[in-house]
């Protein structure tokens, strides 16, 4: 067997981080069933506090939405690299001739998918509970971009907290005001679809919330090396 | 002659202000069986992990397989197999799920790949269980596949960190059996141990760390455990003593 002087290319090992992180979860189930019983569990008490009048209900409603995604996405960047930790893996990954990046984008995908899974079997059981509909294609196209840029911050900073002791808690903590920008774009932009507001308004804060994610997105490229590494 | 598979030379490693490994040279010729020995803290996993190319020397040259890391890390890493105390494996997968993963980041796919990891499975007395997910093993079959995944890519050199923590005395006879084998076949093996029998049986030499250099670099061939335990007492109390 010939050994390469070159890097594995990159998309194919981005490509098999990702199956391999979905096959583990659709054998485990163990992140998934976390994420969606917290977030239904979030939604059930959020639904009891908030005995509003229909008005309320629709502006508080996105509030409830992206409150919930992001903290049901947090602990789920949480386990996905506590579980690459766990048995050394990551370590494992980092011994193989691979572009560093691909980890980040190969996780990146992973936990994207699992947080708008999540967020996607919300929006149904909210439009029951709530009695709002909030089933919609440009509800569905925010949600995409918020829970993606949740998954780009959350990614790199899972790579940083998963070395530390008390990375349950590390994490929120620094994730929540990086991810801050994300949520605010994200809840004026539902709350715009919601409350049927002219789609310049919510459109703006759509634009800002993809633009956003552009940005964390090549600032989280760029820095991923350099936190992997030591 | 030609040149040695692995060179380090002055090579240092800081932690903040913490000096774990100072000014090593250390030559190992392609096809060597090396114990790693040492007190713990000595700097045998450090410099293990320099080897498996996950930390950069703060000074010093390292030169493997011909290749400069980290200048060269995409060509020294593909050389390399690392086992850990760890299992480095998925316990979620099966056995073939986790080789077939980790022969993609070594960019092996189709036939071959297959092939190759069937004869591995077979090797590593895994063909039974093949398909039953890691976290079903013992102890000893999950270390016997992190050899088969290190194997995967054929590497020159084998990294070993105490590979034989947590296992009881069958497995640990399964597990010097296959080193015999990769050592036969030619593989340039690197192994941390406490176990000075071991050393002594599986190595044809030792070398001795302590506070981060080199304490004595011996051939071991020969040499019972007795004779490689006097003089890895010798060689650290000097170490000690000289160094206050």
């Amino acid at each position: 067997m010939q050994h390469r002087r070159q890097n594995t290319p990159l998309l194919k090992v981005a490509y098999s981080i990702a199956v391999k992180d979905v096959w583990a979860e659709f054998r485990s189930k163990e992140l998934l069933s976390a994420m969606l019983l917290f977030a239904l569990l979030s939604l059930l008490v959020f639904s009891f506090a908030l005995e509003l009048d229909r008005r309320a209900r629709a502006e508080a409603i996105s509030g409830v939405l992206w409150v919930t995604v992001a903290f049901a996405a947090i602990l789920g960047l949480n386990r996905s690299m506590a579980l690459e930790r766990e048995q050394g893996c990551l370590e494992a990954m980092l011994t193989a001739p691979i572009p560093r990046s691909a980890i980040m984008y190969g996780k990146l995908a992973g936990n994207f998918a699992f947080a708008l899974i999540v967020g996607l079997i919300l929006l149904p059981v909210m439009t029951i509970l709530y009695n709002i509909s909030l089933i919609s294609l440009p509800l569905v196209g925010v949600l995409a971009a918020g829970t993606l840029g949740l998954a780009i911050v959350g990614t790199l900073l899972s790579a940083m907290t998963a070395q530390t002791r008390s990375r349950e808690t590390l994490l929120p903590l620094v994730m929540l005001p990086i991810a801050l920008p994300i949520v605010i774009a994200a809840v004026r932009a539902s709350t715009g679809l919601l409350s049927g507001a002219d789609s310049e308004v919510w459109g703006a804060w759509a634009a800002i919330l993809t633009a956003v994610d552009a940005v964390y997105f090549v600032a989280c490229s760029l820095l991923f090396d350099f936190v992997i590494e030591e | 002659m030609s040149r040695p598979i692995i060179e380090a030379q002055q090579l240092s490693k800081v932690y903040g202000a913490l000096p774990v490994l100072r000014s090593i040279d250390l030559a190992i010729e392609k096809g060597q069986f090396v114990a790693l020995l040492g007190a713990n803290g000595s700097g045998k996993t450090t410099f293990l992990r320099l080897l498996a190319g996950l930390t950069k020397p703060t000074s010093g040259a390292l030169r493997i397989g011909g290749w400069e890391f980290p200048k060269e890390a995409a060509a020294v890493r593909a050389q390399i197999g690392v086992v850990g105390h760890q299992l480095l494996l998925y316990p979620a997968l099966s056995a073939r799920e986790n080789l077939r993963f980790f022969a993609r980041l070594y960019n092996l796919s189709g036939r071959a790949a297959e092939a190759r990891i069937d004869a591995l499975i077979e090797r590593v007395g895994l063909g039974l269980r093949a398909d039953d997910p890691v976290r079903t093993f013992s102890r000893g079959m999950g270390q016997r596949l992190s050899i088969a995944r290190a194997l995967l890519h054929n590497p020159h050199i084998l990294l070993l960190d105490e590979p034989y923590t947590g296992l009881d005395q069958d497995a640990s006879a399964m597990l010097d059996s296959l080193l015999q084998e990769a050592y036969a076949e030619g593989h340039t093996i690197i192994m941390i141990t406490h176990g000075l029998d071991r050393a002594a049986r599986l190595a044809n030499r030792a070398v001795i760390l302590s506070r981060g250099k080199v304490a004595l670099d011996l051939p071991t061939a020969g040499m019972d455990e007795r004779l490689l335990a006097a003089q890895y007492a010798a060689a650290l109390q000097t170490a000690e003593g000289i160094r206050g």
